[in-house]
């Protein structure tokens, strides 16, 4: 019918995405789901943009993708919050080396009318057992994420199980848990970042924080050299020592939503 | 499948027209016969009409001689060096959802004929058999009996040595069906050999130079026009043409 | 409500002419047409070889290539991303996370539907012309683009569908392209975005956005379309 036509849109689309993608230094940078949600990025990386030069492409998966992608040598860099994997990480010899760069904490949200009484809880231990003993329905991510396996364990230092019809595993991430926990009018424990920058909240509040117990300690890994030659292993090093230089550190506490910091920076 | 066609290369008016035979040929389908065996000789010049009642066969006899089936049984003979190059128009004429012209354009393409003298040979094929005006018309917007003189042409323009028709007026007006009897004609006066079927007795009478009669899928009687149709031999033939239904 | 405020957002969005949402856009689209162009390239010689020619097998592949038009798009992207994983056969071209991978994965998806569609109208149009075909003398070879450009209408809309299929699926982009802002984010995984994160009426206002060029690009083919029809029969 009209082939010239055809032909020269595919020629023009290939040329744009040629030079779409493959323009400029930058490296790919394997994080999670809950830390693009929160804004995080859009805030820090332009400044590290401009002080390298580099461009960082976050690609945002869960915890437990984000080490898949690491392990394979998709990504160049790895950012993520479950010290206890990121050591496992090092142990195997996937990753070279690991540091501290920041923490956020955990919260507990749930419906404004609080059934379970989680408010008045002495700790986080209380809280989790309130919720079991009430039966109150909790929509739980149910994805082995750091998120997950974090509130795994607070289950279990509250000495209850989180069995029954009450405790919905959805299997989702952290945005989408709390979509579904706000129509189910629900408890949910969610990190403050993603809670503070989530738009859809309808009947939850945020009923129980604080506790040092719920800090969310993140983690920055440099990847090895000798299982994955091919990564951009310079360039991820400039990343990874600016995350945990004083820019890095005062980018991330400079970070603020509604007048709130989400993420304290702590490397050493 | 290949070597169909032969490449055009010589006017058919100058080469006697190629002699068909049939040696007990026999076509059967999930074991029933349903033609033959018969054996036939179609020499001389035609033009050949195939007739008798439905069903008896003729359709079939006609695909078996121009290639498209291939017996159970027999044989299909040519008595050129090799296959002569034919043509085949339908009952219902099969066009391509292209312009008239086009139509004919391919057909001459797939035949590979060089592409600046395609043009020429369509309009004057057009021309022929009164298209002209319908040139750039799209083929399938053509009344039925422009349709059949478009198929007439595509025939025409690969000089064919031999044109088979199946029934080609049994849809047509009366108009349109004097218009297809005078192009069948023109392919005769070029020398092409006609094998065409039919069930009207009338069309037969006008056209026919010798009648190859079947019912039952077996060939009753071969004969010449005249003889045919004044004095039929076969006890079938003469039922047919008094008016009777025939097996 | 929030879908009244939905068709706010939409509207706000394509007047204000939001950079980073035409970005989004336009890749989309690029990834997308350019999936389908190359699907159709590859697909519709398929079908019609398959509606062509006897071979042993040929039942198994229509009922494969039928099967496969309902190829999950996130199996699709799962399966392309570890053949183009590092770990995998094809890690050394790089391609992971790129539009390219994402093209590769779409083009996956969508190539059953042309090559099984095209097929089942090929063989309905040969159907029709066969004895015609061989009476001319023509190979069955030779029959493949006759038959092809005889059937263009209804392998336009065929392609549409194909088209259509790439640009609302995620589960294939999202797995290959790694949804990175500014380099392979497009509509759907935009939407997929702004809904994790609470944000439904911009989530939704997107969604009006895609489904507006979707229609756009709908009416113009089926305009194109019903022209060239009127001219050629």
């Amino acid at each position: 019918m009209n082939k010239p036509i055809i032909l020269a849109l595919a020629g023009v689309t290939s040329v744009g995405l040629a030079l779409n993608a493959y323009a400029d230094d930058y490296i790919t940078l394997a994080s999670t789901t809950s830390t693009e949600n929160s804004g995080l990025f859009d805030a820090i990386l332009p400044q590290f943009e401009d002080a390298s030069g580099i461009d960082v492409r976050v690609v945002a998966v869960g915890t437990g993708q984000a080490f898949e992608i690491a392990r394979r040598g998709d990504a160049d860099s790895l950012l993520v919050h479950d010290t206890e994997g990121e050591k496992r990480f090092v142990e195997n010899g996937f990753a070279s080396e690991r540091a501290d760069v920041m923490y956020n904490d955990f919260v507990l949200i749930g419906p404004a009318d609080d059934p379970a009484n989680i408010s008045e809880a002495q700790g986080a231990a209380e809280a989790f057992a309130a919720i079991a003993n009430a039966e109150a329905p909790f929509t739980s991510r149910g994805d082995d994420s750091g998120t997950n396996r974090a509130e795994l364990r607070f289950w279990e230092n509250a000495g209850v199980e989180p069995e029954g019809d009450w405790y919905r595993e959805l299997g989702s991430g952290m945005g989408p848990t709390l979509n579904t926990a706000a129509a189910m009018d629900a408890y949910v424990m969610s990190d403050r970042a993603t809670w503070v920058a989530f738009g859809n909240r309808q009947n939850l509040t945020l009923l129980f924080e604080g506790d040092e117990v719920l800090f969310n300690q993140y983690g920055s890994l440099l990847l090895s050299e000798e299982k994955h030659p091919h990564l951009k292993h310079e360039l991820a090093r400039q990343w990874h020592e600016w995350l945990i230089s004083e820019d890095g550190q005062q980018a991330i506490a400079n970070f603020k939503v509604d007048g709130q910091q989400l993420f304290f920076p702590n490397a050493k | 499948m290949s070597s169909f066609n032969r490449p055009l290369l010589v006017s058919s008016s100058l080469i006697p027209p190629p002699t068909l035979c049939f040696d007990g040929v026999a076509f059967s389908h999930q074991d029933k016969v349903l033609l033959g065996p018969c054996s036939f000789t179609l020499d001389g010049t035609g033009p050949t009409l195939v007739m008798g009642p439905n069903g008896a066969g003729k359709s079939l006899l006609l695909r078996l001689a121009h290639g498209l089936l291939s017996p159970t049984q027999g044989q299909v003979a040519w008595s050129s060096v090799g296959r002569p190059r034919q043509a085949m128009v339908f009952q219902h004429p099969v066009l391509l959802r292209r312009s008239a012209v086009a139509n004919l354009t391919h057909a001459l393409a797939v035949n590979n004929v060089p592409r600046r003298t395609r043009t020429k040979l369509a309009s004057d094929a057009l021309e022929r058999f009164g298209l002209t005006a319908c040139s750039n018309t799209p083929a399938r917007v053509l009344s039925g009996g422009e349709q059949q003189r478009l198929a007439l042409a595509r025939a025409w323009v690969l000089s064919p040595q031999v044109l088979f028709l199946d029934e080609p007026t049994s849809a047509l007006d009366p108009a349109a069906i004097k218009a297809v009897e005078a192009a069948v004609r023109e392919f005769h006066q070029r020398g092409t050999r006609i094998v065409m079927t039919t069930h009207d007795l009338h069309q037969a009478r006008r056209l026919a130079g010798d009648v190859l009669f079947l019912s039952g899928g077996k060939v009753r009687e071969h004969t010449p026009a005249e003889a045919f149709f004044d004095r039929p031999v076969s006890r079938e033939a003469q039922a047919y043409i008094a008016g009777e239904l025939v097996e | 409500m929030e879908n009244n405020n939905a068709f706010y957002v939409a509207l706000s969005l394509l007047l204000n002419l939001d950079t980073s949402l035409f970005q989004i856009v336009a890749l989309s689209l690029q990834v997308s047409i350019l999936a389908a162009l190359i699907a159709a390239v590859l697909g519709f010689p398929l079908g019609a070889a398959v509606a062509l020619w006897r071979f042993p097998g040929r039942g198994g592949m229509i009922v494969l290539l039928n099967a496969l038009m309902g190829l999950p798009p996130v199996v699709a992207g799962l399966m392309v991303y570890l053949l183009l994983s590092r770990a995998g056969p094809l890690g050394e071209w790089g391609l992971l996370f790129t539009p390219g991978a994402m093209v590769i994965a779409q083009v996956v998806l969508v190539l059953p539907i042309l090559a099984a569609l095209s097929r089942q109208k090929v063989e309905e149009l040969l159907g029709e012309y066969r004895e015609q075909f061989v009476s001319l003398g023509m190979s069955r070879l030779r029959m493949m683009p006759t038959l092809l450009w005889d059937a263009r209408f209804a392998l336009l809309t065929i392609l549409l569908a194909g088209f259509g299929r790439a640009s609302a699926e995620v589960g294939a982009v999202m797995m290959v392209g790694g949804n990175i802002d500014g380099v392979t984010r497009v509509m759907t995984t935009a939407i997929v975005l702004e809904t994790g994160k609470g944000n439904l009426p911009l989530a939704l206002g997107l969604g009006i956005v895609l489904l507006m060029l979707v229609m756009l690009i709908n009416a113009g083919v089926y305009l194109m379309g019903e022209l060239t029809r009127r001219r050629t029969g």
